[in-house]
């Protein structure tokens, strides 16, 4: 395939790895967050951490949307899916996701009108062909997502479209990331910053991370060279003392994001003072909700929500695992009543979450030497 | 790694072993899509509760081999097929991989009120024409006709009966460290065409589905003398990668599949790679698994490649003797990664 093939060459990476094991200083640890669920999954797909010296370690971060939901909204979700007239409408991976009671998927199989889209508009295109019926779409994701959720939106203003509504969990990123910085115990040298929510935001929301912190970031793509050469501009940064926001994604990232998908979420969304996510517990202005002019198109007005908050369990320590403090099996819950089929934290959510992956590939690694 | 660490990671490894149990309250689509969800289905529920011992595709009654099948693809009719073709095709496939000559046929019927004559007819003619191709006669079934809404259009069941030939020794435990994988063609046509053809995704691709009769390659590598055959798995819901963690697992050996050497045609690796999955668990309805001793891998090849859907088969890996249980893929890229099950339904990612 042109243009993605360019980016998964093996020999360059090859080469890559050995640039980034002549620049590690032995005898340190390195540990590197990658904040985004996208460049997780690149890691897993193509055996990254395979290619990094030992002393280089990736820690998942909190950046999959789907994952950072909390229990009581996915609840809210499937208690709307419940009602008689609504069609629910979300994207594929927020199927499977447990709230308090189970997933969606479980309601689904219980009756509940649940469809999978692959755009808010497809949403809206549901909404019309069913005008009898009142079309919900259950809207995740950071900024990367929230511009496609305001345009429907604004659609739906201009088509006078009743019987649509968004159940908004939009998130915003820059929030959780302060919220790890801040946290005393933190234990990580850098990050790899997220490449598709910086084509949004760009790339000056994140100076605060080496202007307040001092810790580099490196804003990077999602093909497997983009990762390994990310990872290799941190160590650059790290070996030289140096602490900037850089940007590896220059191919697809404009330093200052996209003036109109801004404008756009400036006109639909405001931020929430509070929102509850996952494994972090409640961070203030960290998602957005509707604005005034859009209120009517608000599925929590339009509709009388539980609203019941499901407090992540006490004995999980997804925070811990997120900031690097603890490996995920230390955890006490963790491959106990936390396991990926049953899973307590956001960790063990998704498929790529830390836990999730240590529980499916740990062995792997214990066992490395034998193949 | 410390004993701390050792003493989890062993926990999740007798948690694994131990025998599935099936705990959900209702039945939801994971349940059918042939993955660990499935399995769970029938190893916990349906095969305690039946009393069957051992499952494979087709079960063996002296010299006979019994397998039965039930379609309900959506739609009907897709690039490359339609359900009375995959009826046939799937069923004598299942006679094929346990090295059972097809013979016979029957074909049962579920049809949906309001159901246009024309497509029943256009449906059984295809099945037919497949029977024919197959070399097996359809020699009886039943019609059962459901309201409007009870079901969508058809389902059939094809219940099949086949010959073990004497010259298969196929097990699915049977797998030894050195054995090499090999695949019969391209992986991943049949899903994606089907899921293309629903419409879904306004994705226009050029994908046929790869539904065919089995039976004549099954034939040809039992013809290669000595060639140490282990084991055959058509790769239908769950893809190769499915099929490949139940032979890791049944005969406790670690497969390693190297990706590059994988045919996947560029019109399905380049649905795949924009709807955010993976060919490795897209469903085949003529490409299949076969498993054979070290040195003998050349040969089966060469048996394979004149055989019309075989063009593109290939080495895809080897038999190891750890991690046992796991299917590891050695990646384009320089690095590995673990295959697992399909946990449930493919489901597209947010990003």
């Amino acid at each position: 395939m042109r243009f993605v093939d360019e980016y998964r060459d093996g020999a360059l990476g090859a080469a890559l790895a050995a640039e980034i094991v002549a620049t590690v200083e032995s005898g340190r640890h390195y540990k590197v967050m990658e904040v985004c669920g996208g460049h997780t999954h690149t890691i897993y797909k193509y055996g990254i951490d395979d290619l990094l010296p030992e002393n280089v370690e990736l820690v998942h971060g909190p950046g999959c949307p789907v994952c950072v939901i909390p229990m009581g909204r996915v609840d809210d979700a499937i208690a709307l899916s419940g009602r008689p007239e609504v069609i629910l409408t979300c994207f594929g991976d927020m199927m499977r996701v447990p709230g308090g009671s189970g997933t969606l998927d479980d309601a689904k199989a219980q009756g509940a009108d649940v469809r999978m889209v692959y755009s808010p508009l497809d949403a809206l295109r549901i909404a019309r062909e069913n005008q009898e019926r009142e079309v919900v779409f259950f809207a995740v994701g950071f900024e990367t997502t929230a511009p496609s959720t305001a345009l429907t939106l604004m659609r739906a203003k201009a088509e006078r479209l009743i019987n649509f509504s968004v159940y908004c969990n939009h998130v915003t990123i820059v929030p959780p990331l302060r919220a790890l910085l801040d946290s005393p115990d933190l234990q990580l040298d850098g990050f790899i910053g997220p490449g598709h929510v910086s084509t949004i935001i760009g790339v000056r929301p994140f100076a605060f991370i080496p202007d307040e912190y001092g810790k580099p970031i490196v804003i990077s793509g999602f093909e497997p060279l983009d990762v390994l050469q990310s990872v290799q501009m941190l160590l650059h940064q790290l070996a030289e003392g140096r602490a900037e926001v850089e940007n590896q994604y220059r191919r697809v990232v404009p330093d200052d994001g996209n003036e109109r998908a801004l404008q756009v979420l400036e006109e639909v969304f405001e931020l929430r003072p509070h929102f509850e996510w996952r494994g972090l517990g409640s961070i203030s202005q960290s998602a957005l909700k509707l604005a005034a002019p859009y209120a009517d198109f608000d599925a929590e007005l339009r509709f009388e929500l539980p609203g019941v908050p499901v407090a992540d369990p006490k004995a999980c320590q997804c925070g811990e695992v997120l900031k690097g403090v603890i490996k995920p099996w230390q955890c006490k819950v963790f491959g106990t009543s936390c396991t990926p089929e049953r899973p307590i934290g956001t960790c063990m959510v998704s498929s790529e979450g830390a836990c999730a992956a240590y529980y499916n590939y740990g062995r792997l690694a214990r066992e490395r030497a034998a193949i | 790694m410390g004993a701390a660490e050792r003493d989890a990671l062993e926990g999740i490894e007798r948690l694994r072993q131990r025998p599935a149990k099936f705990r959900d309250a209702r039945i939801t689509m994971a349940h059918g899509a042939g993955g660990k969800a499935t399995r769970t289905l029938v190893e916990g529920l349906l095969a305690p509760l039946l009393g069957i011992a051992e499952l494979s595709d087709a079960a063996s009654v002296g010299e006979l081999a019994l397998t039965t099948d039930s379609y309900v693809v959506r739609p009907l009719r897709f690039p490359g097929g339609s359900i009375g073709e995959l009826a046939v095709n799937g069923t004598v496939n299942d006679l094929a991989m346990a090295g059972a000559r097809p013979l016979a046929l029957t074909l049962s019927l579920i049809l949906e009120e309001g159901l246009a004559s024309s497509e029943l007819q256009a449906e059984i003619e295809a099945a037919a024409r497949a029977a024919r191709a197959a070399g097996v006669a359809i020699v009886g079934g039943d019609t059962k006709v459901v309201e409007r809404g009870s079901c969508d259009s058809m389902y059939l069941t094809t219940t099949g009966l086949g010959r073990r030939d004497p010259r298969a020794h196929l097990s699915p435990n049977s797998l030894q460290p050195g054995d090499r994988i090999l695949v019969s063609g391209t992986i991943g046509d049949h899903g994606t065409a089907v899921m293309l053809a629903r419409g879904q995704f306004e994705l226009l691709a050029d994908v046929e589905s790869d539904t065919r009769p089995l039976w004549a390659a099954v034939d040809a590598l039992l013809d290669v003398p000595n060639l140490g055959l282990r084991c055959l798995r058509d790769a239908t819901r769950g893809g190769v990668a499915t099929v490949l963690n139940e032979l890791a697992a049944a005969s406790g050996v670690a497969i390693v599949v190297r990706e590059t050497n994988v045919p996947v045609r560029p019109a399905v690796a380049a649905a795949c790679e924009i709807l955010g999955l993976d060919a490795m668990y897209m469903a085949n309805e003529g490409t299949f698994i076969a498993v054979v001793a070290p040195d003998s891998y050349a040969e089966a090849l060469a048996a394979l490649r004149p055989l019309p859907g075989c063009e593109n088969a290939a080495e895809i890996g080897e038999v190891k003797a750890d991690p046992r249980g796991m299917v590891v893929v050695e990646t384009g890229f320089g690095g590995r990664r673990v295959m697992d099950m399909l946990v449930g339904d493919p489901l597209p990612r947010i990003c």
